[in-house]
Formats: structure tokens, sequence, C-alpha cells
């Protein structure tokens, strides 16, 4: 009887498999809430990835921005980045945070890619993407011209999320 | 009309493979010859109906119906007329159809070749291969409609085919994979009608092992594909990214390479049965998760198709109902007592045990790593994501683990062999191996001893081989007389593990010897990398059909000779206005020259340039068609051709040859 009990296991460990995958499809990976939506974006201080002058907070401030988290190790940044040049050719201010990279590597994706960013953050240790909370990349924030965040996109923007969400957000700061 | 046509004969497969579900198994049940008898020409109506179905399908395509949604969304007047057969399957819902037309093939060759089979087994057989058409079928009908009109207000021109998909290599890498991931099905079948009949013999291991093989072989194909295309398509010289939908494939071909050295054991020497039922029905349960994976969009990636929760319910559902009934079935009926049949820790039992043990970890390393996020993310701890740094560090070292006890295979006996037996047979090879790993690497300096650990191993596995082919014809007269002593399937064996060697040494050669450089260069410009000269002589515009490109002209010097030009580009597609970069590759045996065109830099005329040297890299595709040609060969074995084996007595193992 027992050796009869022991043939039950795989369908337990399925059993279990399934319990996850059903609670996984009513979440959606790409849907995080954020603990700093109405607040500053932290303060910090780090070289351009392009320049490798100091950056701090306020070279954000003054315009209503994207802070997009992105980096060359990320299969889904490499599908995101052709709508940002979009997005940027359309006037759209994006700065990048390039996240845990290399940075020549980096720089080789923005040569060959496309640079849609106004200016590229370098966050090597990923210090600023701690304090941001960015769970992996790409993620992207919207921030108005004070600094402060208002929505946080985790995953890939698409022409979907920009025209549904990122965009009426946008367009509201703006004015 | 057309579609409509379409949509009207795949409700009448549908309804086909309903009756072939309900009525051989309840023959088989209530021992009703009549209804049993029904099998075979049902499976074939299907296919019938599934083909017409698919037809118009292709059609619609072809004669630029954008009426119809995925012909607008995934096709354009502008699209070169191949690019139009393979844009069926470019989408979800067309790859559905794809899959089922597959899935109709297989059933109805089941259906064909097996008339040998005992008539309830061929009935339970095609009754669950019914079944699972069912499931396809109704996910295709139910929520993902491949003839959906965009009626009254159709477009004028279609949206495009996505560029990254508008490739030669792409146009076969979907189908094999499917014929991979679908022909497991038949293993699976072929282990629930066991388990029904309650007979797991070797006789049932004969017949369905030469559909494993061939479905293994196909995936293997697939795959290899898949990793070529992104090699020279994504355009930064990668060729494996262990992203989730590459893993939804892999997995279910490690599990397929268990089995398929699970199912030689069963068949020679009744063992590992239980075993081998679980490994078919996990390798088909992998192959459908990875598809509810895919489609379902709990996992984010780059291959994704459109996704939705619906979709994802269905598959669920589906994956639920089968992997669950089967196993429920297997807990049930699974032979528990274990067999009387013993066998030494030295004997092929125990090795072919360790290569099964071996490619079950990996298989579940990978599963691990790929639900990682979705097993977090459910518990309520967060997001995190699994990279490659996981896979590498867990699977490399299972592999190099594999490769030496392998050696040892071929040459190795059933039930019982010793020590002092392998050292005679394998002392030369163990020497020569050493041998090739020392000398072998001085060739390309400075020494790596990566890459001579891996000339070991795969030096270890080609001379035993070798040996192995020498000491079975030795006692022949002639040596031809030898050599046609061997079996296909022992020969199949031979070729697979080969390429498995060759495959250690493309990938070990060209992780630690590729060169990259990236630049800016004008026309006039030459650069060095590896001893090759690189000259960029000049840009042009180029029109394509679809799109218009840059091509940047470069010739490649060595010694003072000129050895090719080479023409990468960067394609802007007219629909779309995506860009695209054409790598351009000089494929060698040994070395792969590999440039491609990044942006315009300054105003002189400048580009950002990427120049790679990869050596070796074909070694890894190339032992991969040899695997998948060692799978293919195997079927020719005439074992498999003379079937009628009712007698398990008569189906007793032949020692003589062969895994």
């Amino acid at each position: 009887m027992a050796s009869r009990l022991k043939l039950f296991v795989p369908l337990f460990i399925f059993a279990v498999l399934a319990l996850f995958l059903f609670r996984g499809l009513s979440l959606d990976p790409k849907e995080m809430p954020s603990a700093l939506i109405g607040k500053q974006v932290p303060e910090f201080l780090l070289p351009d990835l392009v320049t490798g002058e100091n950056r701090t907070r306020e070279h954000l401030l003054g315009e209503v921005s994207l802070i997009n988290v992105w980096a060359t190790w990320c299969p889904s940044c490499l599908h995101e980045h052709p709508y940002l040049v979009r997005l940027a050719s359309e006037g759209v201010r994006i700065i990048g945070l390039n996240y845990k990279d290399e940075d020549a590597a980096a720089l080789r994706w923005l040569q060959e890619l496309g640079d849609p960013y106004a200016l590229n953050i370098a966050d090597r240790q990923g210090s600023l993407g701690l304090d941001l909370g960015v769970y992996g990349a790409p993620e992207t924030y919207l921030v108005d011209a004070t600094g402060v965040v208002h929505y946080r996109h985790a995953g890939v923007v698409d022409e979907r999320v920009w025209e549904q969400t990122l965009r009426p957000l946008y367009e509201e700061l703006q004015r | 009309m057309i579609p409509e046509i379409g949509h009207f004969v795949l409700i009448v497969a549908l309804c086909l493979a309903v009756l072939l579900t309900v009525v051989p198994m309840w023959g088989a049940w209530a021992g009703n010859a009549r209804a049993m008898r029904l099998a075979p020409g049902l499976a074939i109506g299907i296919l019938v109906f599934v083909a017409i179905s698919y037809i118009c399908l292709t059609w619609a395509f072809l004669q630029d119906d954008f009426t119809v949604k995925v012909v607008a969304g995934n096709s354009n007047s502008l699209l070169p007329v191949m690019y139009k057969f393979s844009a069926v399957w470019g989408n979800h819902e067309g790859s559905l159809i794809l899959w089922i037309l597959i899935l109709a093939s297989w059933t109805a060759a089941v259906a064909v070749f097996s008339r040998e089979l005992p008539l309830i087994m061929l009935a339970r057989v095609l009754s669950v291969m019914g079944a699972i058409g069912v499931g396809f079928m109704s996910f295709s009908l139910f929520t993902s409609n491949a003839f959906e009109r965009l009626l009254p207000v159709a477009p004028l021109d279609g949206n495009d085919l996505n560029p990254l998909l508008q490739d030669p290599g792409l146009i076969i890498h979907p189908p094999l994979l499917y014929m991979g991931y679908v022909g497991f099905s038949v293993a699976f079948a072929f282990a629930i009608a066991a388990l029904l009949g309650g007979r797991l013999d070797a006789s049932w291991a004969r017949w369905s092992r030469p559909w494993t093989n061939v479905a293994w072989a196909f995936l293997t194909l697939g795959i290899m594909l898949g990793s070529w295309w992104a090699y020279y398509e994504l355009g930064w010289g990668g060729w494996w990214f262990w992203d989730p939908v590459e893993n939804a494939s892999f997995m279910p071909w490690l599990a397929g390479t268990a089995l398929v050295h699970s199912l030689a054991v069963t068949e020679k020497r009744g063992l590992f049965k239980s075993w081998t039922v679980l490994l078919a029905i996990f390798a088909f349960s992998l192959s459908l998760l990875g598809t509810f994976l895919v489609r379902s969009g709990v996992l984010t990636s780059v291959h994704a198709f459109a996704t939705d929760p619906e979709r994802g319910l269905f598959i669920l559902i589906f994956l639920a109902i089968v992997v669950g009934s089967s196993l429920v079935l297997y807990a049930l009926r699974a032979p528990s007592v274990s067999s009387r049949v013993r066998f030494e820790w030295l004997s092929r039992e125990s090795l072919l045990l360790y290569n099964n043990v071996v490619f079950l970890v990996a298989t579940l390393t990978v599963l691990f790593g790929t639900l990682f996020p979705l097993l977090v993310d459910a518990l309520g701890q967060g997001k995190v994501s699994v990279g490659p740094p996981y896979f590498n560090a867990v699977f490399v070292p299972l592999m190099a683990l594999l490769a030496p006890v392998m050696g040892f295979g071929p040459t190795s006996r059933w039930k019982r062999d010793s020590w002092s037996r392998w050292q005679v047979r394998l002392a030369p090879a163990a020497i020569a191996a050493v041998a090739c790993g020392i000398t072998l690497p001085l060739l390309n300096a400075p020494y790596n001893i990566w890459v001579a650990i891996a000339v070991l191993l795969a030096a270890w596995l080609l001379f035993g081989l070798l040996q192995d082919i020498w000491l079975r014809m030795r006692t022949a007269k002639t040596a031809w007389a030898g050599l046609r002593r061997l079996t296909p399937s022992y020969w199949g064996m031979v070729l697979a593990h080969l390429g498995f060697a060759a495959c250690i040494v493309g990938v070990v050669a060209t992780s630690q010897y590729a060169i990259e450089h990236d630049l800016k260069m004008q026309p006039g410009d030459s650069r060095e990398l590896a001893g090759y000269e690189f000259r960029f002589m000049s840009v042009a515009q180029v029109p394509g059909p679809n799109y218009v490109a840059d091509e940047a002209r470069f010739e490649v010097w060595r010694n003072g000779e000129l050895l090719t030009r080479l023409a990468p580009q960067k394609r802007r597609y007219l629909a779309s206005g995506q860009v695209m970069t054409e790598a351009a590759i000089d494929a060698g045996v040994f070395r792969d020259l590999f440039v491609a065109m990044g942006e315009p830099v300054g105003v002189e005329g400048a580009w950002a340039i990427r120049l790679h040297y990869k050596p070796m890299i074909r070694w890894m595709w190339f032992g991969a068609i040899m695997m998948a040609a060692g799978g293919f060969a195997t079927v020719l074995d005439r074992r498999y051709r003379r079937q009628r084996v009712s007698d398990p007595a008569a189906a007793s193992p032949g020692l003589a040859h062969g895994v």
C-alpha cells in the first residue's frame, strides 16, 4: 500500500504547481504599486552615462519627464527601445536610469539602437534603483516638473501603455 | 467566403475529434471491435478537414484579404510571398491552427503506420490523441478564432508581419518546434494507452520508441534553428538567452532526452517501467506548460504573443485536466512492485539511470528558474527576475557531470559490467582524449583551461565511440561486413552522441574565444580583428520589397588576400516604420566573421559598427543537426518494421546491439 501511495507524489506536486499557475493568472507581472507615488524622487549623486558629469535630482526638474529604468542585460528593454525612440522624437523628455549595467555595453546599445534619452544616469550599483524601489528592468516613472513621482509602470512601455495610461497623466501634468 | 469555409471545416474536425475521443475508447472498454476500428478512419478524416481549414487561412493571407483580422494584423500587400506563408503562424491564432494541423498529422501518421498494433492499443492511442485535439480545437474556436472578420470596416492594407519574423530561419522554426512539442503527444498517448490496458511491457516501449525519437529529433532541430535565428537576426551575436519561451522549448527537450534513454532500458530489459511512463507524461506536460507560459502572459518574455487571461485560464484548465487525469491514472495503474529483473551497479542500466537523473535534475532546475518569479509573486513576496547567471551556474556543471559518464555508455553491458573490462576497452580512448585535451587548445594561444576540458570531454566521447565501433566490427570477416552488422539504431546513437560532443566544443570555444569590437567607422577606414582586416568601403541605399536599407559594404582581407565581401544592412520597414539590423556573416567551420551596423554617427558618413569574431560557433548547431539526424536514423531500424508482437514472450530483447 505504501508503495502505491508513493505513486501519488507526482500528482500532488502537479496540484501544487497548478495552484501557483492559477494564482499567477490573476497577477500581472508588469503591474506594481510604488511607495513613492506622490513623493519626491530621492536625492542622489551619480555620474552621467555619456559625459561622466555628476548628476543630481536637480537635473530632473523643470519639465515633466519619464524616468526609464533600463539595462542591456534585459531583453524586454530591447523590445521596448524602439518605442522610446519614437516617444522621444515626439518631444517627450525621457531620462534614462541605466541600472546595474556596464557602461561600455550601455553606450554601445545607445549607439546602435538610437538614444531617446535627454540624459542618462549610470546607476552601476543600483543604489538609486534601490531608493526608487525598482524590482527589475524595464520600469518607467512619470515625474512632474517639481520632481514628484506620479505613476510607476513596471514592464515594457508600448503604444497601448502609453496611450491608455501614461499619456493622459502626462498631458494632465503638463497643463 | 473562403475564411468561413475554413472556420466551418474546423468545427467539423472538432466534431470528428469528439467522436474519436469517445467511440474507440468506449469500444476498447466494452470490447466492441467495430467501434475500435473506426479510430484510424476518424484520425485521417480529422487531418483532411484540419488541412482544408489551414489551406483556407493560408489562402486568406495569399489573397491579402484584410477583412480577416489576423491577416490585417500580420500581413501587408508588399510582404514577399514566402513570408505570407509563414505569416500564417506568425501570430497567436494562426500558430494554433498550425499546431492543430501538426497534431492531426501525427495522429493520422499513427493511424497509418501502426496498423500492426493490437487493435485495442491502437484504438486507445488514437482516442487519447483525439482528446488532445478536442482541447486544442476548442481553444482555437472558443478563445482564438483565426477566421474572425473585420467587417464592415476593413483596413486598406495590413500592419505587416513583425520584421523580426521576416526571415528564412523563422519560416521553418515554428513548424519544426511544433513537430517536436506535439510529437511528444504520441509518446504520451502510448503511455496512457498502456496504463489503461495495464500492459506496460517491452512491446509498448518498442512501439513508442520510434515516435519518441522522431519527435525528439524535430524538437532538437526546432530549438537549434531558434538559436541560430537569434544569433544572426537580433544583431548582437548572442545565441541563447534563457528567456522563458526558450526555456519552454528546452524543458520538454531535456525531459524528452531522458525519456529516449529510459525507453531503451524498458524495451531492452523491461525495467524502469513506471519511471518511463512518468517521463512520457512529464515530457508532454512540459510541452503543454510551455504553451501555457507563452500564451497566458504569466511571465514576461520578448517572445510572447499578445496575451490574454481568458486564454491563459483555458490552457490552464486543459493542462489540469490532461496532466491531472494522467497522473491519477498513473497513480492507480502504474506497476508499484519493483521488477524482478536485477542489475549491478556497474551496468548499462545504471549508466542510463545516471543519464536520467542528470536530465531530470536539469529539467527541474530550468523549470524552477523559469517559474521562480511567478512563485515568489504568488506568495506575495514581490517581483524578482532570474537571469542567465543562475541558469549557467546550475546547467553547465550538470552537463559537465554528464559527459564523463556518457563515454562509458555505448560500450557497457546490460545487467553487469566490470571496471577491468572498461579499462581494457576504453584505456586507449582515455589516453587519446587526455592527449587531445592537452595539445589541441595549444593551437590557439593563450591556453584556456575551459576549452581544454571541453576538448578533453568531447574527445573522450569521440574516441570511446570509435573504439566501440571497432570492437563491434572486429570479429567480422571484412570491414564492410562488420559495418553492416551495426544497426541503424546503433548508428543513430553514435551520431547523436558525436553531435553532443560537437556541441560541447562549440559552446565552450565560442564562449571563451569570441572577440567583439564596437567601433565608429567611416568609409575608407579599416580595422583588424583576430588577424582579419575589415575594410569599410562604402555605404549605399538599397531598396527592398517592403523596406529600404542602408547597406555598408565591407571587404575582409587576410594576409594580403581578399577573403570575402560582407554587406550588413540597417532596414527600415515601410508599414511599421520599425528598424531592423541585418548582420552580415561569413560562416566557416572554425570561425564566423560577423558585421552588424549600429546607428549613423556624426555627419561624415560614419557609423557605429560591430565586428565579431566567433570561433567554432557552427559546431554547436552542426552538433544539434547531428543529434537530430541520429534521432531520425533510429527509425530505420528493422525491428520497428516488423511489429506484430502480441505475445510478450516473443518480444524478449535481442541483446546483441544498440541502445
